[in-house]
């Protein structure tokens, strides 16, 4: 096969080659070796790549497919990464045709990655992707107008390109780009440096209402999700774990159950080791731990599901059962009253220091102190977990739904290498951060082996299989939100300036949230977060959407809110005031991308459009009694995003969130404002069920809560009567959107019930506290 | 045992026990996959299916007890080209649309017997159908889109 081969820059391809059937195939080759060495490996780089992943196929009737390498889950990415490729190769989108990439170390090796992967978290795939993405489309339309001015002997710059056909502007002459597929090939792959991107004025696709690829599927009911993955003979499993974390099975009546009907495998499946922590450079380990149960395979899942009624399983419930929620909270109040005014220890990022806040708040004219606390939360995506898979001559094929498809979570369950896993990323069912934690692929890969070398000694052939969880197995094996209690204590001078701010949190495990950096920090001149920790916590914790500023968007910006109040002053106004008075040095922000720090400027202007948007002080001012206005802004995930609600709240504490302003900013492109606006809106729809409803407790180390009627996510007559959203466009990278949009609709409301009836929301869930939805 | 149920306007029979939820009826032996299982207990709506023209949750329906034409989301239209699914094209409802197929059947049983649906006739109808990405707004919106024969209003 023909191809041309161009370096980029040090580690970055790109490869041309013929299409099978006529056409011609153009990738980007990105090299893993480059993430081993960012992650301190030191591992060989290989000195050619082999294999570039693909990205544009131009085919003979001049329409093109381009690859989707990201999962998708909702986020729309299978949309905008394409949409990106298109509009630089300055092709029409609909002459495209969007084809799902497997899991390929090619797209970017493992969780954690810092550069191109496939994965879904983080508001990563944007900005990572924006850049390489443009540089494939433009310089595959470089090879165009390369391949057109040789075929017609004129100077390059002569040419103009538009949907998919190269003019030649003097002569008016036209060629598609299939018909210079052959000479593009054997033309040299152009300098990086040579190539031009388009001005974004000239944007076609960008910035453009693209509806969903997968649309019409969906509204069809097409089988579009990974639980609709339907392989001949597959079998259907369900598996039953142990409702304590980490608790194992000691023996259960597998004879029994084998008899049920329908019923053709059982088994009791080992827990693993304990993960061990990856050393640098150590192979990757799965992310979660893999509990120990028992496997019922049956015809269909139905019964499979039906016969754990008939389990009879002893457990050895382990350490966790004496843990509960009660007992974490007299814990977390323990730690503050003994810790939270002690000096805390080390520096490090989970705890900060700036000035003196002890001596600050003795000399202060007003303290203002407040305990606020938020649950653990469980995802709850809508699409149950479930993973299918085949194993078969010691090889797995494995359809996921993962936000973080990896094929180690298969081999290593499975007993083989990750070069034996075909790995097929399918559309899923919702993510929110649930799905970066892949306990289905790992236990699927592992009941697929056992049902195939069972089959085998019965002489039959292997069979795919399907696991799919119920929405309680969800609910009590999920990687919960962590919760916080925090204890907060604030001084003020005469003047009603901020001089002092003390967070103490009382948390648990690697991924609870201590607010180090984050606003006031850098406009106060004494700040002070430190943290406790309540062990023993055997609850497995992860992330959800917005993980981090999720719940201490909740806290920080209501207790900001008590701040102003009780400095006499608007909320909005003194926020704002303190924004435009930065007591340390600030870093100079000019071209900045993903990870940067906070910026208080563009703070400043997404707070100063949503007060106008919402014409804050007129509507504040002439709300009917019962009524409040709310505002909160917060910095999450690299994007700006500032909201108003107008909440009613009854005597009967009966609240109805009437209606929403927002203003955001993730930098110069939102590369699809039809699909960013529907993630914002719902941003808020989720915030408001964290809000209400949402809290997973614990008793004997089991999750209390089942299913949705213990659990009740915002419903379509909750939903405001609008929410506005307004992106400002500034002139930084852009940055992701998925996780933006939640963090201060919490506050925004808690501050408006506050504004409505003078009644301070200081945890969560409002349910627990007497409220309801109108 | 055996059981005869029209699907979509085409007999079926299936042998399975009389306690089987019409879902997996659907799903695993009819290899229908449009019909999703997003709770169990009737309270997420994602399995609405419309029998004898009502809309019904197939995951609380047992097979012993569907007595009436069976219709799911495959059924709606031959091709796309009901009023809910060219509003849902439209405005670009879904995200991840898991729960999209639930939403069409119970709106379109609504726009059956109330053909212009007030907001709180959608609320009503609706209320039964989570959406855990949040799209209410564009769903009310798409039915109010279709039943004003896809004029906006």
């Amino acid at each position: 096969m023909q191809t041309t081969t161009k370096q980029l820059n040090r580690r970055s391809f790109i490869k041309v080659s013929a299409l099978a059937g006529g056409g011609i195939v153009i990738g980007l080759y990105t090299d893993p070796g480059l993430f081993a060495q960012e992650r301190g490996a030191g591992a060989a780089v290989p000195a050619t790549p082999i294999n570039p992943n693909t990205y544009i196929k131009v085919h003979p009737d001049n329409t093109f497919t381009i690859m989707a390498k990201n999962p998708e889950t909702g986020q729309g990415i299978r949309n905008s990464l394409p949409m990106i490729v298109a509009d630089e190769f300055d092709i029409d989108w609909k002459q495209v045709k969007i084809e799902q990439a497997d899991r390929d170390d090619k797209y970017g090796r493992d969780m954690g990655a810092p550069n191109v992967s496939q994965r879904e978290g983080g508001s990563t795939a944007t900005p990572q992707n924006y850049q390489p993405m443009r540089n494939v489309g433009a310089t595959a339309r470089a090879m165009m107008l390369a391949a057109a001015a040789k075929r017609w002997n004129v100077p390059a710059a002569e040419l103009a390109t538009g949907s998919g056909i190269v003019t030649h502007t003097p002569t008016k002459r036209t060629a598609t780009y299939a018909s210079l597929a052959e000479t593009a090939l054997t033309m040299p792959v152009p300098d990086l440096a040579s190539v031009k991107l388009k001005d974004p004025k000239d944007f076609k696709i960008m910035g453009k209402d693209i509806r969903g690829v997968d649309n019409f599927k969906i509204v069809t009911g097409q089988p579009s999700f990974s639980i609709d993955v339907n392989p001949p003979g597959m079998l259907f499993a369900a598996y039953e774990k142990c409702p304590v974390f980490g608790g194992k099975v000691v023996s259960a009546n597998i004879e029994d159950i084998k008899k049920l009907p329908g019923v053709k495998h059982v088994f009791i499946v080992e827990a693993s080791p304990v993960r061990p922590a990856p050393a640098p450079g150590a192979p990757p380990v799965p992310n979660v731990n893999w509990a120990s149960g028992v496997a019922i395979v049956a015809d269909n899942w139905w019964l499979a599901n039906n016969a754990r009624k008939s389990l009879k399983i002893v457990w050895d419930e382990g350490p966790v059962a004496s843990q509960s929620t009660a007992g974490y909270l007299s814990q977390a109040k323990q730690l503050a009253a003994t810790q939270a005014s002690q000096t805390p220890p080390g520096g490090g990022n989970r705890s900060a220091m700036d000035g003196d806040v002890e001596a600050a708040f003795k000399t202060a004219a007003k303290i203002v102190e407040a305990d606020y606390s938020f649950p653990l939360l469980s995802h709850a995506p809508l699409e149950p977990m479930n993973s299918t898979a085949h194993y078969k001559d010691g090889k797995l094929e494995i359809w996921s739904p993962s936000q973080t498809p990896e094929k180690f979570n298969a081999a290593i369950p499975a007993g083989i290498q990750n070069g034996d896993v075909t790995f097929h990323l399918v559309r899923a069912g919702g993510g929110f951060g649930r799905r970066l934690y892949n306990e289905y692929d790992i236990e699927v890969s592992k009941i697929a082996r056992l049902v195939t070398e069972e089959r085998a000694k019965g002489g039959l052939p292997s069979v795919p299989v399907k696991l799919l969880w119920t929405r309680e197995d969800d609910m009590h094996h999920d990687d919960y939100r962590p919760s916080g209690n925090h204890y907060f204590k604030a001084a003020l001078d005469a003047s009603g300036k901020l001089v002092a701010f003390r967070d103490y949190v009382a948390s648990h495990g690697a991924t609870s949230v201590i607010p180090a950096n984050e606003f006031p920090r850098g406009h106060v001149a004494n700040f002070w977060v430190s943290e406790g920790q309540i062990t023993p916590y055997g609850i497995p914790t992860g992330a959800l959407r917005a993980p981090g500023t999720n719940g201490v968007s909740f806290v920080m910006q209501s207790f900001m809110d008590e701040i102003a109040r009780a400095s006499g002053k608007d909320n909005l106004e003194f926020q704002l005031d303190l924004l435009k008075n930065p007591t340390s040095p600030v870093p100079a922000f000019t071209e900045v991308s993903f990870g940067a720090p906070f910026n208080a400027k563009r703070a400043i202007s997404v707070i100063e459009t949503v007060r106008d948007m919402s014409d804050w002080k007129n509507r504040r001012d002439k709300l009917p009694k019962g009524t409040g206005l709310g505002f909160a802004f917060q910095f999450a995930h690299s994007g700006y995003v500032a909201y108003v609600a107008e909440v009613a709240v009854t005597a009967e504490k009966k609240l109805k969130v009437n209606k929403v302003w927002s203003a955001i900013d993730i930098g110069r492109q939102i590369v699809n404002p039809l699909h960013a606006t529907n993630l914002v809106q719902g941003g808020f729809i989720e915030a408001m069920s964290h809000m209400m409803a949402w809290e997973i407790t614990i008793d004997h180390g089991r999750v209390v809560q089942a299913n949705f009627n213990q659990y009740q996510p915002t419903r379509m007559k909750n939903a405001p009567a609008s929410i506005e959203v307004k992106f400002i466009q500034t002139n930084y990278n852009p940055t992701g959107l998925g996780e933006p949009s939640l963090p201060p609709a919490v506050p925004a409301i808690a501050n408006a019930i506050y504004a409505a009836t003078g009644i301070r929301i200081r945890s969560l869930p409002l349910g627990s506290q007497g409220y309801t939805w109108v | 045992m055996p059981y005869k149920l029209t699907v979509n306007g085409q007999s079926k029979t299936v042998d399975v026990p009389p306690d089987m939820p019409l879902l997996w009826v659907l799903r695993d032996v009819l290899n229908m996959k449009g019909t999703k299982f997003g709770c169990g207990i009737g309270q997420c709506g994602a399995c609405t299916v419309h029998i004898g023209g009502q809309a019904r949750r197939a995951c609380q329906t047992q097979i012993s007890a569907v007595n009436a034409p069976v219709m799911t989301i495959e059924g709606l239209s031959p091709d796309g080209s009901h009023p809910l699914q060219k509003a849902w094209l439209e405005l670009d409802v879904p995200q991840c649309g898991y729960c999209q197929a639930g939403q069409l059947m119970s709106a379109s049983a609504l726009l059956a017997r109330t053909p212009k649906p007030t907001d709180a006739d959608i609320d009503q109808a609706m209320t039964g159908n989570v959406c855990r990405c949040g799209t209410y707004l564009r769903i009310r919106e798409a039915i109010h889109l279709a039943a004003n024969g896809g004029r906006k209003a």
